[in-house]
């Protein structure tokens, strides 16, 4: 073998090392939204500024302020368990229950926070920040590379708000036992509420309609609609996609409008004209009634 | 040369056929009994008290599930199956059924193989929620009101899965997800019995939902059967 010919394939192993590290860079966690692209690497550098105090170096949700150390027995300084990345189950989801977000929904989640509890809305970092992070919160679990998210379930055009849409969504309400856990007026005060724990044994609260306008998942009568098809799984919400049908899911998302007391809704202006609608508004119990009182926990 | 390979091959040959028949023959058995020693939980009456249309399908109020015992100290609900030495089996057609009736899991702890039909069935006259705590399996939970069709489901890893219902919280079962089928679960009686074993080395475990788990090594040859028996520890609380 001639040097020439030596110092020919010395380069070509050259390059092939080099290029080598750069295909497995190319291969690193990234999420899509619509036009956005995050990347794991630049969402490492947020998580480990902004998210490990609570969700932990290991994405497993037991950081510091969950887990105190120092104290014992460990008192957390929240009071809802930050969310564990690692078992990859969340809430707030358009996907069927059991199966992972689109990166859309971690994305929305993170812009959003969780009402009445500890995690802020991050609207202060920009959406390409937002989107590095969901990439990098993916990277926790095995899941999201084994695994491809479900297929969002449909959400149809809202049907027309009427009268007959919210008393039949008054209906369904007594008839799929809502009122077992969320309480017959929606305020999280139902025969079920005190013993419901979630999936880390952890009490958990059903949603009071009564108090504000925000939901767990978002604001819409989409998100609405969204929360009861696919369910916040980890939690005891169950999914009721095989047992409403859409027609029928609008005219409940009408009622559970109406129990928003301290929103005023359409719905709730349209049910209180009526004067079923007032006498049961009226015979309510007064505003300022503490959240889900009677649940001992 | 050429006769020696055609004769190895034969002889090889014979062997598998002869594994082959004994196999479809029967095989071995692994039967025993499961018991208990020391002093177990009481059962605990249940309320329900808050659905009525559950409490007056019992005439007599219903006890906690998470120990049941027989005479003679003996354990029901107790999972047996080999954990080791069978090949993994592949799914049998018949779907396993999960009934919930008079709000109760019947039966409370259902045993099936990785990607069988599971069928979950509400006979009841209310709203239940079927909420398995899978870790290693998607979690999942989905509302099933009365007369609505059966939730249809399978797992494709193997695992014990809590059951439970968050409208009603005394309900509680386990799916016993398992990679083959020489599984059996415990009667009254503390019986079980896993037939049709290939001669071969294999480890028998045993899984109880308070009293944890417990192994046994055995070997079968022939179309013998053997007794393994397993002791759990109870606990008074």
């Amino acid at each position: 073998m001639s040097a020439h010919k030596i110092a020919k394939s010395l380069l070509l192993a050259t390059m092939v090392l080099l290029i080598i590290p750069t295909l497995s860079v190319a291969q690193q966690p990234e999420s899509h939204m619509g036009k956005l692209t995050g990347h794991a690497d630049s969402g490492k550098q947020l998580y480990y500024r902004f998210c490990w105090g609570c969700h932990g170096f290991r994405g497993d949700g037991s950081g510091e302020n969950w887990l105190p150390t120092g104290s014992y027995p460990t008192m957390p300084y929240l009071n809802i368990q930050p969310r564990n990345f690692d078992a990859a189950v969340f809430k707030c989801r358009s996907t069927p229950t059991g199966t992972l977000p689109t990166d859309e929904d971690l994305y929305n989640s993170v812009g959003r926070g969780f009402v009445m509890t500890n995690m802020p809305s991050w609207l202060s970092l920009t959406s390409q920040q937002r989107a590095d992070l969901v990439a990098f919160i993916k990277s926790f679990s095995r899941r999201f590379k084994s695994e491809k998210p479900g297929d969002p379930i449909h959400v149809p055009a809202e049907t027309k708000l009427t009268v007959e849409s919210i008393k039949h969504g008054q209906e369904l309400f007594q008839k799929l036992e809502c009122w077992k856990c969320h309480g017959p007026e929606g305020r999280g005060d139902g025969p079920s509420a005190s013993t419901l724990t979630d999936s880390n044994d952890q009490p958990i609260r059903p949603y009071n309609f009564a108090v504000g306008s925000r939901f767990k998942c978002g604001v819409t009568n989409q998100d609405l609609y969204k929360i009861f098809m696919t369910g916040l799984d980890g939690t005891p919400m169950p999914s009721f996609a095989d047992v409403i049908k859409p027609e029928d899911a609008w005219d409940l998302v009408h009622f559970l409008r109406t129990l928003q007391i301290t929103n005023k809704t359409p719905e709730l202006a349209l049910w209180e004209s009526t004067k079923e609608g007032a006498e049961q508004i009226a015979s309510r119990k007064p505003y300022g009634t503490p959240t889900g009182s009677g649940v001992k926990q | 040369m050429r006769a020696r390979l055609i004769s190895t091959v034969a002889a090889v040959a014979l062997i598998f056929a002869a594994a082959l028949l004994h196999a479809r023959a029967g095989g071995g058995t692994v039967s025993g009994k499961t018991t208990y020693e020391g002093t177990p939980a009481k059962p605990k009456p249940i309320d329900m008290s808050k659905e009525p249309s559950c409490q007056k399908q019992h005439v007599t109020p219903v006890t906690t599930e998470t120990v049941v015992t027989g005479p003679n100290n003996s354990l029901a609900n107790v999972v047996v199956y080999i954990s080791a030495g069978a090949p993994d089996d592949a799914a049998p057609g018949q779907a396993a059924t999960f009934d919930q009736k008079g709000c109760q899991y019947i039966p409370h702890v259902l045993a099936f193989q990785v990607n069988q039909q599971l069928k979950v069935v509400n006979d009841d006259q209310t709203s239940h929620n079927i909420h398995p705590l899978a870790k290693i399996n998607r979690e999942w939970n989905k509302s099933q009101p009365p007369g609505t069709p059966p939730i249809i489901d399978k797992y494709d890893k193997p695992e014990f899965i809590p059951v439970k219902c968050n409208v009603h919280p005394w309900m509680h079962g386990t799916f016993a997800v398992l990679k083959n089928s020489h599984y059996s679960v415990s009667a009254q009686d503390g019986g079980f019995s896993l037939p049709n074993l290939p001669a071969g080395k294999y480890t028998v475990t045993a899984w109880h939902e308070s009293y944890g788990e417990q192994t046994q090594e055995v070997t079968i040859s022939g179309s013998e059967t053997k007794t393994v028996n397993f002791v759990f520890k109870a606990k008074p609380y």
